[in-house]
């Protein structure tokens, strides 16, 4: 076999035999948008970059990549905050960005047929016309593209009624690393054999390329409002939120933020949130109108109950509007009070918030780092920043090193290193905290089902076990020592 | 919180099995041994592994050993106010866990509230080569590693021993209401199509016997609201419908002769195919008895973009499930081995070679 790793002009000029001359990018500065995802600090050019727009096309390239022994890593707008979409020096960086276009809407059937490329949010844009929509809306979603969406399972603040990107897709198609176009799951509700789209779901472009995707669309409520409420603890806020689910109530959105979240967003879009309190809760109610008003009373009441300092519904859909832009704006507006912030994805059981928030303080303390607190709270998923600023000497190890306390936090009480984000790069060596050896080789075992050349997205989202023993920092199960089978360092 | 823990057993027997190669039948209840190929192997009695192991009604979160029974976990939610979303068939008194989720069986209301796949959260397993293994978790948004837990869901027992799950959980509706009404097969299927596009709280849609039935479910209010909305009287003794419904226990289901599950996009007209036909989950479940030759129906659904599974009685065909193209078919395989490499765990009951 020629090895033309060595040899990248071949490789080169046989992507250019494959694709239009300016769909591939080779020179350094035509690459550099492509260096990073949303994760910054993690940068790399890859050997090359090609933009292909039809299916046949990515089949030649990943055959081409196949047949010459070289990684490929899909990406799709690169909003992704866990370095899922890092290019490797080695490597070629296939972007989706041109299979942007909407192919079907099925009201009948409520779906809708679109590209990788297409922007989460230009679905339900699309949708509108029909009173439809397509539920899962991470914060990125203006920009993050529906293949992404895929890649990572996203979620949003819809989470918890309305579930994550993996509930709300039916069918994908999907090319392989062989260049085999496959399509998993189906228009139905279901498909026959295992539930492959469960499994390509999250699973960060180490399993095949997808090229397609059919999504479920929702009738848009009738009715949206949203109640806020003041704390001056944060562990009432806390409280208040089980208490919400406790009464039987499943809220559109449940969100928390504690007080630097609050004040940096308040800053920054004037959302009208009470910058004195501690915390605030974003509660959404939808349904039919007499619905949301029963159950807007009922959540009032709870809140009050719960001694919250102040509780406000939303005076009309503009306000409403304003509240969600102050907590979807939280992490640009905590960027504009320091210099840098890492975003952590940890999720947790609920009733373990208290007890997590108050270590989040302490070693917040111990660190000599702020964090702002963003949390999912309806399901458990929290998003602490930690502030810090690249340019002082050791402050980004020092936050990384917070990041992996935070996280092995996370594990400790039952919950899991991302919620939502992904592993990508960032979060590899915490997988080692997460799962014994035999889980770690079972999805290793899983994706050399699917590639079993090992060239799509390789080095992301699992790690060997070679680099846990490194790591060091490993998963003790019930006494066990993990990965007996390998030596000490 | 009480039951038993025979996990320790029921690896051995695994290790065992992986030893010597035998194969082995992983038996719950039997409720739903009628589904699938025929069972083969040695058995592995899960039924002993019970007992609900956490439920804290305040975080949506049950996590139960797989042999509990769907009566005894159903009991717990619902002194908590709350349900299994995906309303399982139990198609037998004492039906476990367990199997419920192997043969990924849901209820009328899955096309509204998700299937029983969409409540999972995280599976504690035994894998082929007898290793525990635990994937997924009890918390709602867990994206590390690849989703072994939902994978297990429909995989009919063939990748690994289910010991714990976890699911997701929600609170019962306040109130829930049927409507029904006289319609024709097309009708039926255009209004439940209609339904889709219109924010109702939908959580049933069903068509059988000349008679539409819509279930509306959620706060009083919502439910009043809608019912103004929809045309037709209100049934009386509705969930003995739905109950029986699900439970295939309605005349419909008493007759003699093979019994399919047809899916199909929900939109799709009535099929002129031979048979007697019931629609489930708002067109997209079909239940049909025909005669019809197995490949030539599989031929004519797959022509709409749909499946079908031989689902009860007639003669057993060739597959009870509906064939995977081949490159499909050549992953699954691979997934199966990486499981279980001396493919010892319900040998071809979903496909043969798997």
């Amino acid at each position: 076999m020629p090895h033309l790793r060595e040899n990248n002009t071949a490789l080169i000029s046989a992507l250019r035999g494959l694709l239009p001359s300016e769909s591939v990018l080779a020179d350094a500065e035509d690459m550099r948008p492509f260096e990073c995802d949303g994760l910054a600090v993690y940068r790399q050019l890859p050997m090359v970059v090609a933009l292909p727009e039809t299916v046949a096309q990515v089949q030649s390239i990943l055959r081409l990549c196949h047949a010459h022994g070289v990684p490929v890593v899909a990406r799709g707008a690169g909003t992704g905050l866990s370095g899922g979409a890092l290019p490797l020096a080695d490597g070629l960086l296939l972007s989706l960005a041109k299979f942007n276009r909407i192919l079907n809407i099925d009201v009948h059937n409520a779906m809708a047929t679109v590209q990788p490329g297409v922007r989460n949010l230009a679905i339900s844009e699309a949708a509108a016309a029909y009173g439809m929509y397509y539920a899962p809306d991470p914060s990125s979603q203006i920009a993050c593209t529906i293949g992404g969406n895929v890649a990572e399972n996203s979620g949003g603040v819809h989470c918890l009624k309305y579930g994550l990107t993996v509930h709300n897709i039916l069918m994908l198609k999907v090319v392989t690393m062989e260049g085999e176009l496959l399509t998993i799951g189906a228009e139905t509700l279901d498909s026959p054999g295992y539930d492959l789209l469960a499994l390509m779901t999250g699973s960060e472009g180490m399993l095949g390329v997808i090229v397609e995707i059919t999504v479920k669309l929702l009738a848009k409520p009738e009715r949206a409002q949203v109640v806020l409420a003041a704390f001056d603890d944060v562990m009432k806020a806390g409280e208040a939120v089980g208490s919400i689910i406790a009464a039987g109530i499943i809220p559109a959105g449940l969100e928390m933020m504690d007080k630097l979240a609050i004040r940096a967003a308040e800053d920054f879009v004037h959302a009208g949130y009470p910058r004195d309190a501690e915390a605030i809760l974003l509660c959404e109610l939808d349904g039919t109108h007499a619905e949301v008003s029963e159950y807007i009373l009922a959540v009032r009441n709870i809140l009050t109950a719960s001694g919250a300092t102040e509780v406000r519904t939303a005076a009309d859909e503009a306000e409403r509007q304003l509240f969600w832009k102050g907590r979807k704006s939280a992490f640009p507006a905590v960027g504009r009070i320091s210099p840098d912030y890492y975003c952590m994805d940890g999720t947790i059981p609920r009733r373990q918030l208290p007890h997590v928030l108050r270590r989040i303080g302490e070693m917040s303390a111990e660190y000599g780092l702020a964090v702002a607190n963003v949390f999912h709270a309806g399901d458990g998923n929290l998003h602490p920043l930690i502030l810090f600023d690249a340019n002082k000497e050791g402050e980004l190890h020092r936050t990384e090193e917070f990041g992996r306390s935070i996280l092995r936090l996370c594990v400790e009480v039952g919950g899991t290193i991302t919620g939502e984000h992904g592993v990508g790069v960032e979060k590899i060596d915490q997988m080692c905290v997460q799962f014994l050896s035999a889980e770690l080789s079972q999805f290793h075992a899983v994706k050399a089902a699917f590639d079993p050349s090992g060239l799509l997205n390789p080095g992301k989202a699992v790690p060997t076990l070679r680099r846990c023993a490194e790591f060091g920092a490993m998963h003790v199960h019930h006494g066990q020592l993990p990965h007996p089978e390998l030596e000490r360092f | 919180m009480g039951g038993m823990d025979i996990s320790t057993a029921l690896q051995q027997q695994v290790l065992d099995a992986f030893h010597n190669g035998t194969p082995l039948n992983i038996c719950g209840s039997g409720s739903k041994a009628f589904l699938g190929n025929a069972s083969r192997g040695q058995a592995i009695d899960v039924t002993g592994h019970r007992g609900i192991v956490e439920y804290d009604p305040s975080e949506l979160v049950l996590t139960v050993r797989s042999g509990t029974t769907l009566h005894e976990i159903e009991a717990a939610l619902a002194e908590a106010g709350q349900m299994l979303a995906f309303e399982p068939p139990h198609f037998g008194e004492a039906a476990t866990l367990g199997g419920t989720i192997a043969c990924g069986l849901s209820g009328p209301r899955r096309p509204y509230c998700g299937s029983a796949r969409d409540s999972v959260l995280g599976c504690k397993l035994i894998n082929g080569r007898g290793e525990i293994l635990r994937f997924g978790g009890q918390v709602m948004k867990n994206v590390a590693g690849y989703d072994v837990s939902r994978l297990m869901v429909g995989a009919h027992g063939t990748l690994g021993v289910m010991l714990e799950l976890s699911l997701k959980v929600l609170p019962r509706p306040a109130a829930s209401i049927t409507v029904t009404r006289v319609c024709s097969a097309a009708g039926a299927v255009s209004s439940m199509s209609a339904l889709l596009g219109k924010p109702l709280p939908v959580d049933g849609a069903c068509f059988h016997g000349e008679q539409l039935y819509i279930r509306l479910s959620g706060s009083a209010q919502a439910v009043r609201e809608a019912r103004s909305k929809i045309a037709g009287g209100v049934l009386p003794d509705a969930d003995n419908f739905w109950h029986a419904l699900r439970e295939h226990q309605l005349p419909f289901f008493k007759r003699n002769g093979a019994l399919y599950r047809v899916m199909v996009k929900p939109a799709t007209p009535p099929l002129n195919i031979e048979g007697t036909w019931l629609l489930d989950w708002g067109g997209a479940q079909r239940w049909l008895y025909s005669t019809e030759d197995p490949a030539s129906l599989r031929h004519r659904i797959a022509s709409v973009g749909g499946h079908v599974t031989a689902f009860r009685g007639g003669k057993q065909a060739d597959e009870i499930f509906h064939p995977l193209p081949a490159p499909l078919l050549a992953i699954h395989q691979r997934i199966k081995a990486s499981f279980d490499p001396k493919n010892i765990f319900n040998r071809g009951r979903l496909y043969a070679g798997l």
